[in-house]
């Protein structure tokens, strides 16, 4: 019997963990701190009390080595979930993703494959210190043969991980840390997953398309309620997968609203937005009233807290950047 | 703080809280002469055979892979030329069912495990079937970023520890690559969950033009494995006799729970880095002349005429049958026509996501109105990086 439980996004995540390792014998967990301690943002408490060091592991501190073994664990047939701890730790292993787990399977021709997740805690807006708030997941979009998955809700997080977890090839998962307790949601812990590859409509509109993702797609819900008190009726979209990126989603929205403004965290400069703003370009421009508007963090080294809420893309940008979408038709 | 304190600083008394060695071994020196008791599994010529005509087998396939990319008919070729008791001496002591996680100069093991010569000219001549490894399961590919590899293998060797299985990870990289993290980060790993792991550093002197002595200032590369708590021994790699049978005590000891090892292979690399180096820009000729007389080939050939078990009639023979194996193999990557162009996407996901459909199709759209258009070749002038 499943059962329901009234959770914030990490505590998803631990649920969802539970249930992987729970149905499939080959799931393992492991990283730093994840064993006895349960993880610094408690991801995964209780996980080794339950399920014994044989399936969730302290590793030594050593990231390359965290997603290299578990590349050569799931060339066996394991399904690792490996954990970086904060996104400012995972360079290291962008050559094991680049090098290794993304062209596994195409460089033995299938023979050999990386059913592998790694999950990293990412974004600004927690006070934490440096190294410890970017936002870098166009590093990983950039990079054939993976999937990215950002999850925007406890809802999500369980059923995106516990598909990143089934999937057959190597998954991204970040993990909006901003949002890791900021709103519970009743979650049914049936070991259902969500599907991956496809954005996820959150609100409905006639006017303007607001494309997001991960601990923002908070704000631009607040910004399209905003505007909706001010006659704007805006569509908004959490991209959920951004690689690959389900462009149908977002193109039939734009084909309705003829306005959009796509708001992420990160540096806008080749960011997930960049892709998305040229494959709009590409196939939806006589759908666009205006030109299409990017909210986003700026070309800058990613500043420390005194000064990061000025980095953030705030409500207030947001709804400057429709209006100048408004205007422009 | 007095003055007295001072001084008395500079009197200080330590105590040794730690203390290693590290072993050189060797059974038959390049003279052919036993420089130890011949271990039992060498007590039969029959094994000694095996290992004299895989090393053979190995040479005169380097040499036809050197050729062909000589001639325009393959791609850039790394070469194990003297380094074949290595590689020949890891593969016969592993098993079946153990995993070798190779970097590109193990051919010598590689072609025992089930990898066949077509395969290695296949990727050599740049085909990802070639990695495809039909008659091979669960061996990784040759890995070439330099060390990359090692955290494979502690993963390979941790799947076998959670599942109780008696089986073993091999990783081999170069002296260079002792010199990575990743090399470090594995090594440790395997050391402190005591994994069934074999790592052996295949000491072959020179890291594309960096030599050994540029490399580190550690007295062995064999030491490092102390680092880690781990075992660690040097043996003459150029012996195939010794480099086998450390190899298998290390490998069993590993699969009956006794943990890691660490064997540094003495050897040298009598060839360029790839074909696309030229080692006699930065190597001395003298230095090469002078390995000469470590051949591991010759060694074993001298020792196996000098007891009889081998004669010059035999020794053609062989020579006559390897060239025609080698020559069936290139006949295979010959008659191999390219892969669809398309297949670049077939292998990318189990299933490719929509978002890249309209790109293979695009290809394959682009491969119809192109039809004719002649091929590229494969004139690789690529330089990569040596372990």
């Amino acid at each position: 019997m499943a059962e329901e439980y009234e959770i914030t996004l990490v505590e998803a995540v631990n649920v969802a963990l539970a249930r992987a390792l729970e149905l499939d014998p080959n799931v393992v967990v492991l990283g730093e701190d994840v064993g006895f301690n349960g993880g610094v943002f408690r991801a995964t408490d209780g996980l080794q009390r339950r399920f014994g060091e044989q399936r969730v592991m302290d590793t030594p501190l050593a990231e390359t080595l965290i997603a290299g073994m578990a590349i050569g664990m799931a060339t066996q047939g394991l399904r690792p979930v490996s954990e970086i701890q904060f996104m400012g730790f995972i360079y290291p292993i962008v050559d094991q993703i680049i090098s290794h787990a993304s062209r596994m399977r195409n460089r033995t021709r299938g023979r050999l494959t990386c059913p592998l997740v790694i999950r990293a805690p990412f974004g600004g807006g927690i006070h934490a210190p440096e190294h410890h708030s970017e936002s870098t997941e166009a590093l990983f979009a950039h990079m054939p043969g993976i999937r990215v998955v950002i999850p925007s809700s406890p809802l999500r997080a369980y059923g995106l991980l516990l598909a990143a977890i089934q999937d057959p090839d190597p998954v991204i998962f970040l993990e909006p840390k901003r949002i890791y307790r900021m709103v519970k949601q009743k979650v049914l812990d049936d070991g259902q997953p969500l599907p991956l590859d496809v954005c996820y409509q959150l609100r409905d509109g006639s006017d303007v398309t607001l494309v997001t993702w991960g601990a923002m797609t908070h704000e631009t819900l607040q910004a399209a309620e905003q505007l909706s008190e001010q006659g704007i009726s805006a569509a908004v979209i959490d991209v959920a997968t951004i690689k690959p990126l389900d462009m149908p989603t977002i193109l039939d929205s734009v084909a309705k609203t003829g306005r959009c403004v796509i708001i992420h965290e990160a540096v806008r400069t080749c960011g997930v937005g960049a892709e998305i703003a040229a494959q709009l370009a590409e196939h939806g421009l006589m759908s666009l009233f205006a030109p299409i508007q990017r909210v986003t963090g700026y070309d800058t080294v990613m500043p420390m807290f005194r000064l990061e809420k000025h980095y953030m893309p705030s409500i207030a940008r947001i709804i400057t950047a429709v209006k100048k979408t408004m205007e422009a038709s | 703080m007095t003055d007295t304190d001072n001084q008395s600083s500079s009197e200080e008394n330590t105590v040794c809280v730690a203390r290693f060695e590290i072993h050189y071994r060797q059974i038959l020196d390049h003279n052919a002469v036993l420089t130890s008791a011949l271990p039992t599994f060498a007590q039969d010529a029959g094994s000694l055979i095996t290992l004299y005509r895989m090393m053979v087998k190995t040479r005169i396939f380097d040499s036809k892979a050197i050729a062909l990319q000589r001639t325009g008919k393959m791609g850039t070729y790394a070469s194990s030329l003297g380094q074949e008791a290595v590689a020949v001496g890891i593969g016969q002591a592993m098993s079946a069912e153990d995993v070798l996680v190779p970097t590109y100069r193990e051919y010598g093991a590689q072609l025992q495990r089930g990898v066949s010569m077509t395969d290695l000219l296949l990727y050599w001549g740049g085909d990802e079937r070639g990695m495809s490894y039909a008659q091979q399961p669960q061996d990784l590919p040759i890995s070439v970023p330099i060390a990359t590899h090692l955290p494979h293998a502690a993963g390979v060797a941790t799947a076998f520890k959670l599942r109780n299985e008696p089986r073993v990870a091999v990783a081999v990289l170069g002296d260079g690559g002792s010199s990575k993290g990743d090399f470090y980060e594995a090594l440790n790993l395997a050391g402190v969950w005591q994994l069934p792991m074999v790592i052996v550093i295949n000491n072959n002197q020179w890291a594309i033009s960096v030599p050994r002595k540029n490399q580190s200032l550690a007295q062995t590369l064999a030491q490092k494995a102390i680092a880690g708590g781990v075992q660690g021994e040097q043996v003459d790699g150029n012996d195939v006799i010794a480099m086998r049978h450390c190899m298998s005590e290390a490998i069993e000891r590993a699969r009956n729970g006794g943990g890691p090892s660490v064997i540094e292979a003495l050897t040298y690399r009598m060839s360029d880095h790839t074909t696309a180096d030229d080692a006699s820009r930065y190597r001395a000729t003298e230095e090469v002349q002078q390995q000469q007389k470590y051949d591991p080939i010759k060694r074993l050939h001298d020792y196996l005429m000098q007891t009889g078990n081998w004669n010059e009639k035999k020794d053609q023979a062989l020579h006559a049958e390897c060239a025609v194996d080698v020559e069936k193999a290139v006949q295979a990557y010959f008659d191999t026509p390219p892969a669809p162009p398309e297949s670049m996407f077939d292998y990318l996901y189990e299933t490719l996501p929509d978002a890249y459909q309209a790109q293979r199709a695009e290809l394959i759209q682009q491969g119809v109105s192109n039809k004719g258009a002649s091929n590229q070749g494969t004139g690789n002038k690529g330089v990569s990086n040596d372990g």
